[in-house]
Order: C-alpha cells, then sequence, then structure tokens
C-alpha cells in the first residue's frame, strides 16, 4: 500500500503540496503516482522565475515506463527547483516527500491550497 | 480477472506488480524494472513467457505446409534436427500477421507464436492447412521460462543437473533439444545469450524457485521490453502489423527469395515491392538532448514532406539515455528531428540495434 501523507493536500493528478513556514508552496508527485509510474529517468522543471497559474503545465516527469504532464496546484512564481534530480531522477521514487520535491512556489493566493484534496479524499481518489 | 500461467501464484508470492497483457494477469516488475534489466545484461534474469502460444505441426505434409505459410524457408532447416527459425507469417498483401519462431523436431515441427495475436494466427494456420496432410497440436498446458544473460547458461546447469550440463554445452545459438516434456532452446528476446525452457506446468513453480534460490533475477514484462529495444528486436503491433510490410521492418532477412519457385503467401506483393523500391525502412534513433522518445512521436527527415513515427522508444538503461525504432522515409540520412510535445529535438540516426552482450554496438 502506498503512503498517503496526512499533513499534504493532494491533486487528483497526484501532485502534493505543503505550505512551509516560509510562505512558500512545496511541490511534488505521491508515492502513489511513483510507484504507478515505475523508475523516474527524467524530470523537466519550470525555470525559476517563471510564474504559473493554478492547473498549468510546470513540467514532465517521464519513467522507463511513461511520460506524465505535471500541473501547478496554486498561482505564483516559481523560487526554487530541486537541481539534485538532475542527477538523480530516481530520488522521485525512494523519497516523493522528502528529497524527491520537484518545485517550489511563492503563491499569490494561498487560499487555493483549499480547493486541493484532503489525505482521506485523496486515498480515495487514488483507490478508484 | 485474466488468463494465469502455471507462474501467477510464484509472481505474486515475490512482490511482482501484476498487469494484463493480452488477456494475461503477468508481472511488469518486481520491484524496479532498471534492476531486473541490468540484471539480465550483467548476470541473469528470468521471465515468465507461459502466455506465448506453443502449436506443433506434424504430418507428412509439415514441411511443404510451413515452406508455403511462412516467408523464411524451413529447408533449411533439413537434416538440423533441434534447429530454430526466426520468419514473418504474411497475409496475402505482404502485410505481417506474425512473428515466430519455428523449431525443427525431426519429425514434425514446433512454433512459438505471440499471445496478443493467437486467435488469429490459429485461424489463418488452420485456414492454410485444409490443402495439406498436417495436423496442428496447441500446447497449452506447457509453462516457459527465458533465462537470460551472460551467467544465464552456467546457472541453468547448476539448476537442471548433470543430465543437460553436456546438452547444453553442445547447445549452439539458435539450436533446441527435447526430452520428454522439457524442451530446451537457445534462443531469446534480449540480445543476450541465454536459454528458453519449456516444461509440464506443474514443474514450473519449482523450476523457477530453483532458478531464484541460484540468483537468476524474476523479471517482468517491463524489463522485457526495454531489453529488447536495445537488442533492436522487433515487437508485433509496434514494428509491424498486417498493414506493414516485412521490407519496412528490418525483417528483409527473413525473407527466403530463393528458390525462385517456392510460392509462399505474400510472395508476389513483397516482389512488387522491392522491384519498385520500399518507400519505408526501419531505423534506430538516439536522443542526445534530455527526455525520451516514445512510440507514436513523428519523425521529421530532410528532404521530404513524408513523416517517420516512432515506433517503439524509451530511456535506455545500459546507455542512458532515450533511444527508439522508427519506420522512416528510405531517403533518411544520418540525423532527424523528432516532435516531442511540441518540441522538434535532434536525433541520431543509427542501424536498429543498439545493445548486444552488454555492449554499445551504436
Amino acid at each position: 500500500m502506498s503512503e498517503i501523507r496526512s499533513e499534504l493536500k493532494y491533486l487528483s493528478s497526484h501532485e502534493w503540496a505543503r505550505l512551509e513556514e516560509d510562505g512558500t508552496v512545496t511541490v511534488g508527485i505521491s508515492d502513489h503516482a511513483q510507484d504507478a509510474l515505475g523508475d523516474v529517468v527524467y524530470v523537466e522543471l519550470p525555470e525559476v522565475g517563471t510564474t504559473l497559474a493554478a492547473g498549468d503545465e510546470a513540467g514532465v516527469v517521464e519513467s522507463v515506463k511513461a511520460a506524465s504532464d505535471i500541473y501547478s496546484p496554486v498561482s505564483g512564481e516559481v523560487v526554487a527547483i530541486n537541481e539534485d534530480l538532475e542527477d538523480a531522477p530516481e530520488t522521485v521514487n525512494g523519497s516523493p516527500y522528502d528529497d524527491g520535491w520537484f518545485f517550489r512556489v511563492k503563491p499569490s493566493d494561498v487560499s487555493e491550497l483549499d480547493n486541493m484534496l484532503d489525505a482521506d479524499a485523496y486515498r480515495e481518489e487514488a483507490e478508484d | 480477472m485474466g488468463n494465469r500461467t502455471p507462474l501467477y501464484d510464484t509472481h505474486v508470492a515475490m512482490g511482482g506488480k501484476m498487469v494484463d497483457f493480452g488477456g494475461w494477469d503477468m508481472p511488469l516488475n518486481y520491484g524496479s524494472q532498471l534492476e531486473e534489466h541490468n540484471k539480465v545484461r550483467t548476470a541473469a534474469g528470468m521471465f515468465d513467457v507461459s502466455h506465448m502460444t506453443v502449436v506443433d505441426i506434424d504430418g507428412d505434409g509439415a514441411r511443404d505446409y510451413l515452406r508455403y505459410l511462412l516467408a523464411n524457408d524451413v529447408a533449411k532447416l533439413d537434416g538440423k534436427p533441434g534447429k530454430a527459425l526466426y520468419t514473418g507469417m504474411l497475409n496475402e498483401r505482404g502485410g505481417v500477421i506474425d512473428d515466430l519462431i519455428v523449431y525443427f523436431r525431426d519429425p514434425g515441427y514446433r512454433v512459438v507464436v505471440n499471445c496478443a495475436t493467437r486467435e488469429k494466427d490459429l485461424a489463418w494456420m488452420e485456414q492454410q492447412a485444409q490443402n495439406f496432410s498436417v495436423t496442428l497440436t496447441e500446447r497449452p498446458t506447457l509453462a516457459m521460462v527465458a533465462v537470460q544473460g551472460p551467467e544465464a547458461l552456467e546457472k541453468a546447469k547448476a539448476v537442471l543437473g548433470i543430465e543437460w550440463t553436456a546438452i547444453i554445452d553442445d547447445l549452439k545459438i539458435f539450436e533446441s533439444v527435447a526430452r520428454g516434456d522439457w524442451f530446451v532452446a537457445r534462443t531469446g528476446y534480449t540480445g543476450e545469450d541465454g536459454l528458453e525452457i519449456m516444461l509440464a506446468a506443474e514443474d514450473a513453480p519449482g523450476f523457477w524457485q530453483a532458478l531464484a534460490d541460484a540468483g537468476v533475477a524474476p523479471c517482468g514484462l517491463g524489463a522485457r521490453d526495454t531489453l529488447r529495444l536495445e537488442a533492436g528486436m522487433n515487437l508485433y503491433g509496434h514494428e509491424m502489423d498486417d498493414d506493414t510490410s516485412p521490407l519496412a521492418a528490418n525483417m528483409g532477412w527473413t525473407i527466403a527469395w530463393q528458390p525462385e519457385e517456392r510460392d509462399f503467401i505474400g510472395r508476389k506483393p513483397l516482389e512488387q515491392e522491392k522491384a519498385a523500391g520500399p518507400k519505408e525502412k526501419l531505423v534506430g534513433l538516439v536522443l542526445e538532448e534530455r527526455g525520451v522518445l516514445r512510440a507514436g512521436q513523428p519523425v521529421v527527415v530532410d528532404g521530404t514532406e513524408e513523416r517517420g513515427i516512432i515506433t517503439s522508444g524509451t530511456f535506455s538503461p545500459t546507455l542512458g539515455y532515450s533511444i527508439a525504432l522508427a519506420r522512416v522515409p528510405v531517403t533518411v540520412g544520418d540525423s532527424a528531428q523528432v516532435e516531442i510535445r511540441k518540441k522538434l529535438m535532434p536525433v541520431k540516426v543509427v542501424k536498429p540495434c543498439f545493445v548486444r552482450n552488454g555492449k554499445s554496438v551504436i
């Protein structure tokens, strides 16, 4: 059974988001998503400074099996990306919620997080 | 619930991630496809291929029947019991109904066809058999295990025991030996040395476990696909199908044009195509930029409006970058461009074979 962390918010397209103490939002993909994708071999991330709207395509994760678009759950400016994924994309498989994060956004409207699924609602979606 | 091979419970017990494949519940991987792939390239791995269809062909007319049915010529097997031949089975338009291996059993032949094409293959083979004195016997109770990799023969010998050691030592590539229900062939689908072993269903779980205990890694269909793609081997439904000529699928070498008087199904349209010059061919593509080539992406070739298409693409675990097989206009040079998510990416065009015996051959 894949891990679903109760403190995170989720999209039905399997991204997670975490509101950090400094007010930024970190985004990655769920344990369920990395398991379904299989070994991740390449991650394309947005450039720092890019402005995204909630629901925008922000990148692509490629596994040995398939390519999958990554969507931004919130609007705002990209303030950091996980450059370690360039040389070690497999980190997404091994640590999807910690070392395998994708990018960090300075949100223009933090209330957009309320539109996301909580852990229980995501668990129901992921199990379907 | 799909069909299950005799090894289904074993796969589940070993942590296999089961998926539907052509109506069969098969393991995609047992954790990491990349690790399984690398195990086959550097040591030994095993695959359950019991879902494939085995048909024995017997009777006085078996040889004549197969010489008519198949584009390659089973006369090449005369006097070589156990010898195997790779071939296409074509329709009257020269399209590929399936690709298969035929083994000479003397007397009789054994063919192994794909599971996804089983019904149409059997219907076609029965239909063509009407005019020949042959019997076709499907062998659904056989299991089949492929043991592949540089250490495959050594490990298989250790498990099979003393009576098989000398036999396997004498077995050349593309040869087989039968003993009772056991059938051992030095064939495979990975670009590595190895064996494909048919055995009674009830013996399969014990054999699989013994191989695992000897250090042979269980591998799923995911690794099977990346291995065959690196080896430049075709997959039915990708590199060829009913509407694709073998000449456009790197299968020209499997067509036995000689002797000229041999009539085989599909011969006439292929001769016309050959005389006119084929318009497309199968090539290998290498992406030097970051990204992954995928089946269905269009290939842009200099000097023509005609587009090619990627038939299979993946990240190559052995090479560390993406490779693909593509059907493209024959005028292609040594470079092209592939459209990936609306961006054109430059690719190198190479022969459709990337890795053999653990080494890059690009």
